[in-house]
Parts: C-alpha cells; sequence; structure tokens
C-alpha cells in the first residue's frame, strides 16, 4: 500500500522539504544595515569646474608664495665654492697628477685665496665636496661591519669587510671595510688676515651615530697597515666615536656628487675679506677623474644654497595657475559638447550594434 | 517540449510500473566485460571472491589536501601562478650575495602573501574535513552473520554488506533495494542533495527480493551482484542480479544512492553496491570547470608585459653596469682604488666584466620586482570574496516568496558580469514563472475558460499599425472577456486559474456533451505520473509531479471534481462526484501500462480498465495527437484546431487531450507484443517499444485541449527593457511553439511593435512533402537550401531597411537551427542574427541552446550570459561565460551547474546594471592602480641606480621596501575594490547606458591601462628628480648637515607614499569613512612605521635607525619637498580628468552629477518619468547650470 502515514512537512526536519514555510522559521533575507547594502554615507567628489578651479588656484596661491619664501631664503644663503684639485697640483707635476698624489713624499700643502662675497654671519658650514665618487656603488655600501663599530667585544666581526677585513696576520682592521679604509684625509687651514681662524670640528656627526653607532670603547686598531694605503689614518688612542670625520664619512652619500661637512667657522665674515687655506691635497680622485671642492656656506631656514625648491614650487604654482585659466576658458569657449554621439544612442537604436 | 530530456531521465527512475527503460538496457550485454565488472557478493563480504576484488572501504574523503600533503601541495597550488614562481625563485636567490636587500625582507611580504592565500585554502579544507569526519561517522546497521543487525560507522561499511535504513536516514553508500517495510519493496527517496529536487521518488526492489524482510529470511540470502563499474550517471545502472540460480536483470529503479534519504518509509533493507568514492554522488563531485574572467586574462598580459619590461631595464642596468666595471680598469689601473676591483669577487670584477655584469642582471631582476605586484593576486581574491558578500547580501536581490537571495557561486566572474554583450535565456521558468496555471480548455469543440491571459493583455497593448507583418496574428478577441480578469472569484487555488460557470461547481452535466466532459477530466486525473500526497490531519492532498504541467492537469480535474487521491502499483484511485446520487464515490482504475512520454514520441499514454471497459487515455502535442484521430474521432478537430491557434497565439501551452476505447482481443494482442519488445535486450529495444506503442495509440477520439499558462515573471518586461537600453542583447532559446515563443516575446517587450519579424523555419509544403516521402538526404539538402535561402533574404531585408533604422526580430525554429548551425551557413546566420534587435530560437534542444552559445561566444568573441532554470539549460550555463541559474521549482541542477544563482530573472538587471558595473569598474580600476603604485615605486629603484653607476645598491632601506607593497599601499586598494561606486546603484539602474562603460570596456582598456602605466612613469620620473634636485649636496637642515643616503630614500620614500595614496584618494569617487580611514592610516602607518623602526636599536634598524626623527622631521626642506612632490605627481592626472570630463565626459562623469536627485527619487518611489526623458532632463540641466 502506499498510503502514506506521515508527509514529508511532519516527517522530515529539514526545511528544503517543507511546503508550508512555518512563520518561526528564519528567513534567509539578508538583514539590512547601510555596509551590506552599499549604502553608507560618503563623500562623493566630483570633478565640476568649480571645484577644478578653485582647487588649481588655491594650489597656485599657496605654492607661489612657497616658492618665492624658498628662493629668497636659498639667495640668501653666501656660499663660496672652491674647486682645487687641479690648481693643487704643482705646474711640473700636471701630466702625472696620480704620481703626485701617490707619492709620500711630495708635499701636498697647497695656499688658496677665497674671497668673501657678502657678509658671512656665523655658523659658517665648512664642507668637502667630491663628485664622481660613488660612495652608493653596492659593494661599497656594504663594505662596512656595525657590529664592530659599535662594541669592543665585536671587533672580529668583519663580514663584509673583504678586502679590507683583516691585516696581514688574521688580525681585524677596526675600523673595517672600504668605506673606512677610504676615508677623506684632505686638511684645511683657515686663516684671514694672517689670522687663524678656527674651525670646530666637534658636533659635525649625527648624535645617533656617536651614541649608538659608534662605540666609546672602540678604538682603531691595525687602520691603514696593510699594503694599500686607501685614505686618512686615524689616531688608535681616540675612541671611534670620538672621530668625527670618519663618522661623518661613514654616512655614505646617497649620489655620486656629495658634500661632507668638515667643520664650522664660528665667526662672521664680513664682505670683501680674503680668506687664505692651507689645504694639504691629499685625497686621491685623480684616479678616477673626480672634482674636489671645498665650500663655505651659510644656511637659512631652508638649509644650504639650492634654488631648485623654489623653482619648482614656482613652476608647479605657475602650472596650476595658467591650468585654471585655459579651464575657464575652456569652460567658457566651449560649453559641453551638445549631441555627443554616445549620448542618446541607446535610444535611437535600442539594440545598439555588438561593438 | 523543453524539458523532455528530463522528463525522459527522470520518468524512467520514478515509476516501478515503468515500460520504457532507459538506454543502457542493450548494455547489459556487456555484463562482465569491461566497464561493467564490478561483482558483488551480496550478503558475504568475506568471500575469498570478494576479498580478492579489494574494493575500497566506504570511507570518504574529499578535502582538498591531507595533513601530510597540505604544505606541500598547497604551496605548489600557490607557485603555479607566474608571478609567484618568479617571486619564490627571486625568494631563494636572494639568500646568495647576489641579493641586493636582506634576504628576510624579501621572504617575510612573500610569506605573509602566500600565507593568506594557503591560511584561506586551510579554512576551506578544515570545513570539508569536518563535514567527512560527520558522514564517515554516521551510524548504519549491518546485518552481522549471526542474523542480528548491528550498528556501526558508515565508513566500516563494505561492498556486499546488508544494511538496514530507517526513515529519514541518508543512504550510506549505493544500494540496491532488496526490500522495504512496504510489502511491495517500494520506497521513497528524496534526492535533494543529489540533484535539488524536492519531489520524492519512488524505488522499486525487484519481486524476488521484496520478500526479504526479516533477519531470519536474510540468514540465508545470498546473491551476486554483476553490475557496471563506477560512473558518475546518476539516471542510469547496469546490473544483473544472480539469485537462486536466476539471473534478474536490474536498473536504476533498484539503486538507492549514497546521499538521497529515506522518506515516508519505515526502513528498507539493501546491499551495498558502490562504497566510498565509488559511489555514484562521489563520482559525480568533480571541480568545476573554473571560468576566467576576460579582465583577469587582459591582467596576465600586463603581467607579462611587466615582466618583459623588468627583464628589459634589468638588461639596460647590467648593460651599463658591465661598461661601468669594464672601464674601471684603465691600462690595468683600478679607476675607482676606493672599490678595491683589484681584490674582489667575480661580481665586480672588471677583467670579467661581462660576467659579472651577468650576474648583476639577477640581482637586478630582484631589485626591480617591484615592478611586479607580489600581492596583487591576494589582493584581488580578497576583493572578489568581499564582492561576493555583497552580491549575496543584496536585498534587492532577495526573493520573498522562495526565501532565496542572490547567490555567487564562483567569485572570479564578478567583474565579468559588467561587461556582458549578449544574454541568452530560456524561457519556461526563466522569463515565466514554471508555475502553471489550467486557465483554458477546449471540449468537444467548446471552449471553456474565461480569464485572460498576461500575454493577452500586452497582445491587446500592442497597437498595430499599417507595419507588415510576416506572420499575420490577429487580435484575440479578449475585451468581452477582460471583466473577469484578475478578479478573484472565490479561493484561489495554486495552479489552477480557471473560471467558466459552465462547468464548474458540476454544472458540467447541464453542458451539450457531458460525457466527453468527463472523459476529458478523466484523462487529466488518470493520465500522468503525479503522486498524491496526503496529509492525515487535515486531508488535504498534495501532488508530487514531475512536470508542473502535469500538476496542473491534476489539480483541474479535482476543482473540477474528479480527485485523484490514491495510487498504488496497479491502480488510480479517484473521487468522483456522481451527480445521479450526488454523493462522492471513489473509483479504481486498474492501470495496465504506461506509456511514457519522451521528447520523440511527444505524447503520454495510460492503459486502464475502469469497471469492464479497457480505455486507453492519451495526452499530448497537437502534432503528434492530430494525425493519430481516427475518422470518427475528428468530429471536434477544426473547432479544437482554432481553439488551439488563439491559446498559443495567447501564449498558453497546449496539450491534446484523446481517448480510445480497445477491444480485448485487440489488447491482448497488442500486449503480447509490448511485453516482448519490454523483454528484449537487442539494442532495438526502444524503437520496438516505440513501434508497439505507436500501434495501440491509434484510432483516438479526439475530446479537446487544454491550455495552460506559463505566468511571465514579475518585472520581467521591465527588465528587458533595461537590459535592452544598456545594449544588452537577449536571445530567448525556448523548447516552445512558435506561436508561444513569439507572443511571449511581445509579452516581455522582447520584440517591440514596428519590429520586423524575419521568420527562418521548415515548416513548408515542399519540405513537409520530403518528409514525408522519408528520403533522409533529398530533405537534408532542401532544407538546406530553403535555409540558406533565408537567411540571404533576411539579410537583404535587412540591409535594405537599413536607411530607416527599422529594426527586425528574428524567429527560428530549432529544425531549422540544426541547419543554420552547420559550418557552411553559421557566420551567415551569426551574420543576420546580430543585426537583428532580438533573436527567438524556438523548438531548441538543450544542445542546440549550447551551440548558439558557443557560437556567439566564440564567433563574436564577446562576452556571453546564459540564463536558465531547467537541467535542459546546464549545458548552455557551462558553455557561456557566465551561467546565471534561475533558482526556481525546476530543481538546482541548473544552480549547481551555475555561477550565480537568482531567484528571479528581473534581478538580472541589478545583478548587471549595478553589481557587475560596480565590480567591472573596481576591479579595472583597482588592477590599472595597482600597476600605477609598483612602477612609480618600481621605477624610482631604477632612476636611482642610473646615479649609482648600476651596481644595484637599493635606494631605499630594505623593510622600508619590502613593506610597500604589504602595509603601505594594500589596504586602500582593497577598499576601492570592494567598495568605490562611480554612481549609486539607483542612478546604475536608471542610467543603463552606464554599462557601456563595461560593455566597450573603457576602463581597462589598453589605452587607459598603459596612460596608468605612463602615470606611473611619470611619477617615478617626478619623485625621484625633484627629491634629488632639492637634496643634493647642499645641506637639507638650518644645522647645515647635509642629506646622505638614507635621508634620500627616505624622502624619496615618503614621497613614494604619499604620492600613491593620494593618487588613490582623487581616484575614487566614493568616499566613506572606511576608504579615508585606509587611506590616510596608510600614509600615517608609513610614519608610525619610521618612528618605531628609527627607534629600535640600531642592530635592527641598521641605516633606518633614527633617520626620521633625527634627521628629516626637523628639517622643512624635507616637508616641503613632500608637498611639492605630492602636488606634481597628481597634477597630470587631476588636469587629464578635468578636462576630460570637461571635454569627453564618460557616461558616469554625466550621471555622477544626478546624486542628489536619485537619493530624492529614490525615497520617493520609483520615479515615473521615463529613462528619456531623464536623460534629456540632465542634459538640459547640465546645459543650464553651466551657460
Amino acid at each position: 500500500m502506499v498510503e502514506r502515514g506521515e508527509t514529508s512537512s511532519t516527517g522530515g526536519s529539514d526545511g528544503t522539504q517543507d511546503p508550508f514555510p512555518s512563520a518561526k522559521k528564519i528567513t534567509k533575507r539578508p538583514k539590512y544595515s547601510r555596509f551590506t547594502q552599499q549604502e553608507l554615507p560618503a563623500c562623493k567628489p566630483i570633478l565640476t569646474p568649480g571645484w577644478v578651479i578653485t582647487a588649481l588656484i588655491l594650489v597656485g596661491v599657496i605654492f607661489i608664495p612657497i616658492g618665492l619664501a624658498s628662493l629668497f631664503a636659498s639667495q640668501r644663503v653666501v656660499e663660496i665654492v672652491d674647486r682645487y684639485d687641479e690648481d693643487c697640483i704643482p705646474p711640473s707635476f700636471k701630466d702625472r697628477a696620480l704620481g703626485f698624489i701617490q707619492d709620500d713624499n711630495t708635499d701636498k700643502t697647497c695656499i688658496r685665496k677665497l674671497t668673501v662675497p657678502k657678509l658671512m654671519k656665523s655658523p659658517i658650514y665648512v664642507y668637502y665636496q667630491l663628485s664622481n665618487f660613488y660612495q652608493n656603488h653596492r659593494r661599497y655600501v656594504k663594505s662596512r661591519s656595525d657590529k664592530q663599530l659599535r662594541s669592543r667585544k665585536d671587533e672580529s666581526k668583519t663580514t663584509n669587510c673583504e678586502p679590507e677585513a683583516f691585516a696581514g696576520d688574521k688580525q681585524p682592521i677596526v675600523p673595517c671595510g672600504l668605506i673606512a679604509w677610504s676615508l677623506f684625509n684632505d686638511t684645511y687651514k683657515f686663516s684671514v688676515t694672517n689670522q687663524p681662524l678656527a674651525v670646530n670640528k666637534r658636533n659635525i656627526a649625527w648624535d645617533s651615530d656617536r651614541e649608538h653607532k659608534f662605540g666609546s670603547d672602540v678604538y682603531p686598531k691595525n687602520f691603514q697597515n696593510g699594503r694599500l694605503i686607501g685614505g686618512a689614518k686615524l689616531n688608535s688612542s681616540i675612541p671611534l666615536n670620538e672621530q668625527e670625520d670618519l663618522i661623518v664619512w661613514m654616512r655614505t652619500a646617497a649620489l655620486p656628487t656629495f658634500r661632507k661637512l668638515y667643520g664650522r667657522i664660528e665667526v662672521d665674515l664680513e664682505a670683501g675679506k680674503e680668506i687664505t687655506v692651507m689645504i694639504q691635497n691629499n685625497y686621491n680622485t685623480y684616479d678616477f677623474g673626480g672634482k674636489k671642492h671645498l665650500v663655505l656656506s651659510t644656511t637659512s631656514w631652508l638649509g644650504g644654497k639650492n634654488d631648485f625648491l623654489g623653482a619648482a614650487y614656482l613652476a608647479v604654482g605657475g602650472i596650476c595657475l595658467f591650468l585654471a585659466v585655459a579651464f575657464i576658458l575652456v569652460y567658457v569657449l566651449k560649453p559641453r559638447p551638445l549631441g555627443d554621439p554616445s549620448y542618446l544612442s541607446w535610444n535611437r537604436n535600442p539594440a545598439g550594434h555588438l561593438n | 517540449m523543453t524539458r523532455g530530456q528530463r522528463r525522459k531521465l527522470r520518468l524512467s527512475k520514478l515509476y516501478s510500473f515503468s515500460c520504457i527503460r532507459l538506454h543502457g538496457e542493450e548494455r547489459h550485454a556487456q555484463i562482465g566485460q569491461r566497464g561493467y565488472s564490478r561483482i558483488v557478493y551480496c550478503n558475504d563480504p568475506d568471500n575469498p571472491a570478494a576479498a580478492r576484488l579489494n574494493y575500497k572501504g566506504n570511507h570518504v574523503s574529499t578535502t582538498k589536501y591531507t595533513v601530510a600533503n597540505f604544505v606541500p601541495k598547497s604551496l605548489f597550488e600557490q607557485f603555479r601562478r607566474v608571478a609567484n614562481i618568479y617571486f619564490l625563485i627571486v625568494a631563494c636567490v636572494s639568500f646568495s650575495p647576489l641579493a641586493p636587500f636582506t634576504a628576510l625582507s624579501f621572504v617575510v611580504p612573500l610569506v605573509l602573501v602566500i600565507g593568506v592565500t594557503i591560511a584561506k585554502e586551510a579554512v576551506e579544507d578544515c570545513q570539508r574535513r569536518e563535514q567527512d569526519i560527520e558522514a564517515n561517522n554516521r551510524k548504519v546497521e549491518v546485518y552481522s552473520g549471526n542474523g542480528t543487525f548491528h550498528r556501526t560507522r558508515w565508513k566500516n561499511l563494505r561492498v556486499g554488506n546488508v544494511v538496514k535504513v530507517y526513515k529519514d536516514e541518508y543512504f550510506p553508500a549505493d544500494l540496491l533495494l532488496l526490500s522495504s517495510s512496504y510489502e511491495d519493496g517500494i520506497c521513497y527517496v528524496d534526492t535533494m542533495n543529489l540533484d535539488g529536487e524536492t519531489n520524492l521518488k519512488l524505488r522499486q526492489s525487484l519481486d524476488v527480493t521484496s520478500s526479504l524482510r526479516n533477519e531470519r529470511c536474510l540468514q540465508v540470502f545470498t546473491a551476486v551482484i554483476k553490475c557496471e563499474d563506477p560512473n558518475d550517471n546518476l539516471y542510469s545502472f547496469v546490473g544483473n542480479l544472480h539469485y537462486n540460480g536466476k539471473e534478474y536483470p536490474l536498473s536504476p529503479q533498484q539503486i538507492l544512492l549514497r546521499d538521497s534519504k529515506l522518506k515516508n518509509t519505515d526502513y528498507i533493507y539493501g546491499v551495498v553496491i558502490f562504497t566510498g568514492h565509488d559511489a555514484k554522488v562521489m563520482q559525480n563531485a568533480t571541480h568545476p570547470r573554473s571560468k576566467r574572467s576576460k579582465i583577469e586574462k587582459r591582467m596576465d598580459k600586463i603581467i607579462y608585459i611587466l615582466f618583459s619590461s623588468l627583464i628589459f631595464i634589468s638588461f639596460v642596468g647590467s648593460f651599463f653596469f658591465g661598461i661601468e666595471t669594464r672601464r674601471d680598469l684603465v691600462d690595468k689601473k683600478y679607476r675607482r682604488w676606493y672599490l678595491r676591483l683589484d681584490d674582489t669577487t667575480v661580481f665586480y670584477d672588471p677583467t670579467r666584466a661581462s660576467l659579472s655584469a651577468f650576474f648583476h642582471f639577477l640581482t637586478a631582476l630582484m631589485l626591480y620586482g617591484y615592478l611586479i605586484p607580489i600581492s596583487l593576486y591576494v589582493s584581488i581574491e580578497i576583493v572578489k570574496v568581499l564582492q561576493s558578500v555583497f552580491i549575496n547580501q543584496d536585498r534587492h536581490m532577495y526573493y520573498e516568496a522562495t526565501d532565496k537571495t542572490a547567490r555567487a557561486r564562483t567569485s572570479n566572474l564578478n567583474e565579468e558580469l559588467g561587461q556582458v554583450h549578449m544574454i541568452l535565456s530560456d524561457k519556461t521558468g526563466t522569463l515565466t514563472c514554471n508555475s502553471m496555471e489550467f486557465v483554458k480548455c477546449s471540449i468537444a469543440g467548446i471552449a471553456y475558460g474565461q480569464g485572460e491571459t498576461e500575454v493577452e493583455r500586452a497582445l491587446a497593448r500592442k497597437d498595430w499599425s499599417s507595419e507588415a507583418n510576416e506572420i499575420s496574428i490577429e487580435r484575440i478577441d479578449s475585451h468581452g472577456n477582460a471583466v473577469h480578469s484578475g478578479k478573484p472569484i472565490g479561493h484561489s487555488v495554486k495552479g489552477f486559474n480557471f473560471r467558466d460557470e459552465r462547468i464548474m461547481n458540476g454544472t458540467w452535466v447541464n453542458e451539450s456533451y457531458p460525457d466527453l466532459i468527463r472523459k476529458f477530466f478523466e484523462v487529466l486525473a488518470i493520465c500522468h505520473t503525479v503522486i498524491p500526497d496526503v496529509i492525515r490531519e487535515t486531508g488535504d492532498i498534495y501532488y508530487e509531479a514531475e512536470s508542473q504541467d502535469e500538476a496542473a492537469f491534476v489539480i483541474a480535474a479535482r476543482e473540477l471534481g474528479f480527485e485523484f487521491f490514491k495510487r498504488v502499483q496497479t491502480s488510480i484511485s479517484l473521487r468522483e462526484l456522481d451527480y445521479e446520487r450526488g454523493e462522492k464515490i471513489e473509483r479504481n482504475y486498474e492501470l495496465l501500462h504506461v506509456l511514457e512520454f519522451s521528447s520523440s514520441r511527444k505524447r503520454m499514454s495510460v492503459i486502464v480498465r475502469s469497471k469492464a471497459d479497457l480505455l486507453l487515455l492519451c495526452k499530448g502535442a497537437d502534432s503528434a495527437m492530430f494525425e493519430r484521430l481516427s475518422k470518427d474521432g475528428r468530429l471536434f478537430e477544426h473547432a479544437t484546431r482554432d481553439h488551439i491557434t488563439k491559446y498559443s497565439q495567447a501564449g498558453l501551452r497546449i496539450m491534446v487531450i484523446a481517448y480510445r476505447k480497445i477491444e480485448e482481443e485487440e489488447y491482448e494482442l497488442w500486449e503480447d507484443e509490448f511485453l516482448k519488445a519490454k523483454a528484449s535486450l537487442s539494442a532495438d529495444r526502444d524503437a520496438l517499444l516505440d513501434t508497439a506503442a505507436d500501434k495501440i495509440e491509434r484510432e483516438l477520439i479526439l475530446l479537446g485541449a487544454t491550455a495552460v499558462e506559463d505566468k511571465l515573471q514579475e518585472g520581467v518586461p521591465k527588465c528587458i527593457e533595461k537590459l535592452a537600453q544598456a545594449q544588452i542583447r537577449l536571445w530567448v532559446l525556448t523548447g516552445d511553439k512558435l506561436e508561444t515563443a513569439v507572443n511571449i516575446g511581445y509579452a516581455c517587450r522582447l520584440l517591440r511593435q514596428g519590429m520586423r519579424e524575419i521568420v527562418i523555419t521548415l515548416d513548408s509544403p515542399d519540405i513537409e512533402v520530403l518528409e514525408k516521402q522519408g528520403d533522409k538526404e533529398a530533405l537534408a539538402k532542401a532544407s538546406l537550401e530553403s535555409i540558406s535561402k533565408q537567411i540571404r533574404r533576411g539579410k537583404s531585408q535587412l540591409t535594405s531597411a537599413k536607411e530607416n533604422a527599422m529594426e527586425f526580430g528574428l524567429i527560428i525554429d530549432g529544425k531549422s537551427l540544426n541547419f543554420a548551425l552547420t559550418k557552411n551557413l553559421e557566420d551567415m546566420f551569426l551574420d543576420l542574427a546580430i543585426n537583428c534587435a532580438s533573436v527567438i530560437c524556438c523548438r531548441s534542444s538543450p544542445k542546440q541552446k549550447a551551440l548558439v552559445t558557443r557560437l556567439v561566444k566564440l564567433k563574436l568573441g564577446k562576452t556571453t550570459l546564459s540564463v536558465g532554470d531547467g537541467a535542459n539549460d546546464v549545458s548552455m550555463l557551462q558553455e557561456a561565460d557566465i551561467g546565471v541559474g534561475i533558482s526556481g521549482v525546476e530543481g538546482m541542477q541548473a544552480v549547481m551547474a551555475s555561477d550565480f544563482a537568482i531567484a528571479q530573472f528581473r534581478f538580472l538587471e541589478r545583478l548587471l546594471l549595478v553589481h557587475g558595473h560596480w565590480c567591472y569598474r573596481r576591479i579595472a580600476m583597482m588592477i590599472c592602480y595597482f600597476f600605477y603604485k609598483n612602477i612609480a615605486f618600481g621605477l624610482t629603484l631604477f632612476w636611482f641606480e642610473a646615479y649609482a653607476s648600476f651596481s644595484g645598491q637599493p635606494a631605499y632601506n630594505d623593510w622600508d621596501m619590502s613593506f610597500y607593497n604589504v602595509f603601505f599601499t594594500s589596504l586602500p586598494v582593497i577598499a576601492l575594490g570592494v567598495f568605490d561606486q562611480d554612481v549609486s546603484a539607483c542612478l546604475c539602474l536608471e542610467y543603463p547606458l552606464l554599462y557601456q562603460e563595461g560593455k566597450q570596456n573603457i576602463l581597462f582598456s589598453w589605452s587607459r591601462i598603459l596612460g596608468w602605466m605612463a602615470n606611473g612613469v611619470g611619477s617615478s620620473i617626478i619623485i625621484f628628480f625633484c627629491t634629488t634636485n632639492v637634496m643634493v649636496e647642499q645641506a637639507f637642515r638650518r644645522d647645515g648637515r647635509v642629506a646622505d643616503f638614507q635621508v634620500l630614500g627616505v624622502t624619496m620614500y615618503t614621497c613614494v607614499v604619499w604620492a600613491v595614496n593620494c593618487q588613490m584618494a582623487l581616484s575614487i569617487n566614493y568616499f566613506t569613512w572606511i576608504q579615508h580611514f585606509f587611506i590616510w592610516s596608510s600614509v600615517a602607518f608609513w610614519y608610525i612605521f619610521l618612528l618605531i623602526y628609527g627607534y629600535i636599536s640600531p642592530t635592527i634598524s641598521t641605516t633606518a635607525y633614527m633617520v626620521f626623527l633625527e634627521a628629516t622631521s626637523p628639517s622643512l626642506l624635507y616637508w616641503l619637498s613632500t608637498l611639492l612632490v605630492v602636488v606634481s605627481t597628481l597634477l597630470p592626472y587631476f588636469s587629464y580628468r578635468a578636462f576630460q570630463t570637461r571635454l569627453q565626459p564618460m557616461p558616469h562623469d554625466l550621471i555622477q552629477r544626478k546624486q542628489r536627485e536619485c537619493a530624492e527619487t529614490k525615497t520617493s518611489g520609483e520615479s515615473s518619468i521615463g529613462t528619456k526623458d531623464k536623460l534629456k532632463h540632465l542634459k538640459e540641466d547640465t546645459e543650464h547650470s553651466e551657460s
């Protein structure tokens, strides 16, 4: 018999079978929330002509004053730049600069006279500038051991320092690596009207370097003892964190032309004064055609002399204003094009073409 | 009919007395051979022979991974992506000295990114695992040799075990039904988990085993089953039962499939045939073919482009590095002495410059790897999943009546929804409700039924001007009846919408042919395969019907006084009102044979014995029925034909009802032949059966015809109109008759007034003549010629009408389609079809539907979407780029095969125009932006290299770089991909032309992609050159300090982070607090990171130590250069957009202005102004406001 005692509605517990959806059954109706229905309150920026013109003019109005201020600040900076690498080769060595620089016995002293163009208020920063010197070369950047520099107990950790890791007798070099090895070793002595001009060489490195990266208990060891002498030698009785020239040098530069802080002159220099600089021209840039400059510069609130920022601000501001004008012109001369073909096309041809 | 195919499949397993078995009967012969080699020793799993066969146990595992292989396998899956392989190789190489940065800083983001994806896999797999464990540990009663049943876990079952399954339990494996609590060995099965169909199916055991109903009988029961090997066909089973020395053929009728449920039967006994993964349902569990969107395919191309540019710039870098390195050795002197190249590894050796250049190339590949967005894939995956959540959660796509939400079953096609060119739609159940309502009938030449159908109303609206129509469709005199429409009289019954006082409530006895009317309804009440379901408490009867049409018939018969309430194996019982006595009487009809419906037969008959009469009751399609009428039976033929024409014009489904009396002798003769045919095992058994059936289904007496309405779904015309406005083509592929299809076409505004119809058909006299002659070759030739002629004629019509912008509708029938889809004609056909505004293919088979889909997809190369609800649409859904299943009344097969499931056709509008548009836009923007941000960042590294003699030193700190894709820029992109909206949902719907952006792929066109890339290149140039020029050599602070490597790096990086995030802010159209939060917190996080990272001891932070706090933050130059760079990088895009919205606005630019208006109309409900007017207003508004 096919008499069915119970029906699926009472027998089955699964709702899908149920021909009578009962009221208490949970519906699958999605719960309303602005989030799930994608109706969150939102700001919908539209590029209306008003907004575009306002934005462009606003940028122009903000940028041009900034540009002017930057330019002004840059112009106010007094900077003396003197290239000395060529002139500091005695005429007799003109054709063999390399020989000159690599010969320990030649007199490297070189006198330069610089004229102060404008009043230079202290502090006057003294920089040396190298160009065509790739401190950002991967081999060079890596060639140091931060551990070793930081503490005495890591003296022997000279990974990455090859080939300046160990001295001949397998003693670790401190500080090891190419960067330290090629330390810049030109020196400058300044005098004005035969009065020596003091150069403060303290505090030219970053505090963080002095305090955390270079140890106070780490002393130079086996440095520049090898077959090849790179750059400056270090006083092995001064701990590394006080060797500020080294610390400055070890902060590698990003670009092949760079300046590094040499010291500060902490007196004002009157305009027209002549500064005599006695340069010990030791550093070899002749091999790779690098230039050496001595730079004396004051600073403004923006830093040193560089017109680029101001000019760029002015340019961008100007472009914005120009675009604003162009946009107004477009707006006035060419209102929204009429009869844009895509505009009502479906209306004429509901099915359209397959395109 | 459309679902003929499916009917054939399902009916065969429905009924125990089914006479026509499935194909595969002939395969019985093959048992024992290859493919049919399984041997099951019933009740004797320990048989040594069985042990030799070594069939697997019933343990299942559906997980993708096991604990052991999870790590390698999931990793393998991940690294199948080209980009990931690259990253893997880079990660490996990064441990060598070649690496430009510390290996860890590269590995960590990779691990993070891969880890997120793998974690997702793991979570999904764990869920599957839990399900497996649950299934494996379910309990079932197994017969043990000693005559008792004991409970055991599913996984312990073995092939040959006899199990006892109780009511509402799932079958643990594929079983052979031995017997049930019913004497005749039947049981009811719910196959919801197999095919999603909710109606109960009937299974019946072989007679010989139906008596095995207790433990004692089982003790002596041994048998051997020889059957097919495991396969995935749910609807077929071939096997023999060797029992008591005899051989009994088995059919799907005796098979209980795993994962289906026993219903309404107290218990059954069964023998395990297929265990575990051999079970048919497990064999079926193949992973669906994964579809990929066009955007994703293009994205791959872009990745390749990026790879090529990566290789290119690496090559350039290496080339220059090689030259530079070689130049280091001049006259045996090392130029750059400070590099000590005299004592170097091969990587920098000037004496081996080309080799070092080669190694440098590898380094460069790593260094510039930031061009390839590492987090792109995982970001896109996250975004798509979230987008799918939004689709699933959309309340506007929730259908109350069936309690169904939209479901994105695959998330990787979301954006494809925004690019659909062509929709191929099924009709029944998709455009229409597939809830059949009995509305009209014609009995003995008299038309009954006064309701007005939707189509009639639509046709009444249709204003026929002087337009020449190729097929004349006369207007139906519906006005007279219009009064009755829409007013429900009395209680309304689902499936029944018939109003006619003449025959309702028993008044039919007063009509001129009461006897015929009675016969008519008897046929409706008896000739079917419906199972009645009586609810005991209320006495109400529900009908479990295979097809909605049949249910409608049975319900109609019931409402008119012929209540079908019981069916057993051999009889059908009706409750009729005996008008002479005025009381309800029960009448039994002895059921002798059922001659089943099939799509080729197009009819179904039953042979019953009522009292002394032998009757053949028959119903079928008009084409099959009229030719079978006897001379005397044609009394009402003319009138009935007239009515049928009218009905089909009104969009109704027609069934012709006839009967005949059979003489005893004739019956006996026929039965002999029929049973012989039935018993035959030869290959042409089906044909024999057909011939036999054909012999008895003759000399019929026409009773009349029924007309069932398949109502249009709610909102279909509006939806179709909207889709048309969005310039999405809609083709309807239906199995319906031409007239029905055309009329539904009008009703749903697919065919519009003023459209010219091109009809391609083979219903011409000369073809019919050839058909009758049976010369197949000549017929094919003539048909082909006729079709090509018709297509050509259609094309010439098109060209001639081009000037006056005439629209065309193409209507083609299934037979013609067969020829039109042949190699020679398909191009021509397609050309004609795509130039017509609408296309309707009627009388098309599932295969044809798939073929048309493929034709469109391949030949046009456009995105096609097919939408359907039934099993007959499955192939079409799988063939199309996107398959949308309607989760309607026709079971779940279509939904299972689909990529998206919606409850109603009208939701397609929202799915495409809103979600499709948004998703397309979001993904397109997101990918473009991804490339932008990575190019902008990656190229700054390259420019820097140019100033570092290409030595491979990165400009930034290692960890800064590695967090770029993971922390500083990733969240805003995801927010963009998930939340951005160019215009609100209601505007999307109001202005369907917005859809063009996706359809024409404007937002992801090559010009746009390259534009974004160029923008990235531009940004990188601006960032690099501005910062380097600002910070060159002079002091960058008041205290005279100069910028070193780290300061420049941090400044540049700050600019990059600001620039890409502001660029994002600029390109977002929709700012919720989420976007604000993500964008600005990404920027803020960079500073926080700088602070924290810089604060950690220099052992860890190395070069980044205190850079921000000590060096850059007090520097005004740093902040000013950031401002300068950010504004300059934004300026090109900003001005481009400003001028572009002005001069060449994209659709969304126009419509965005209407944001506020939409919010208002939304609150006030549907706007009544037509879209056309709206657009006009919009246009005027903008003109006004700006002049």
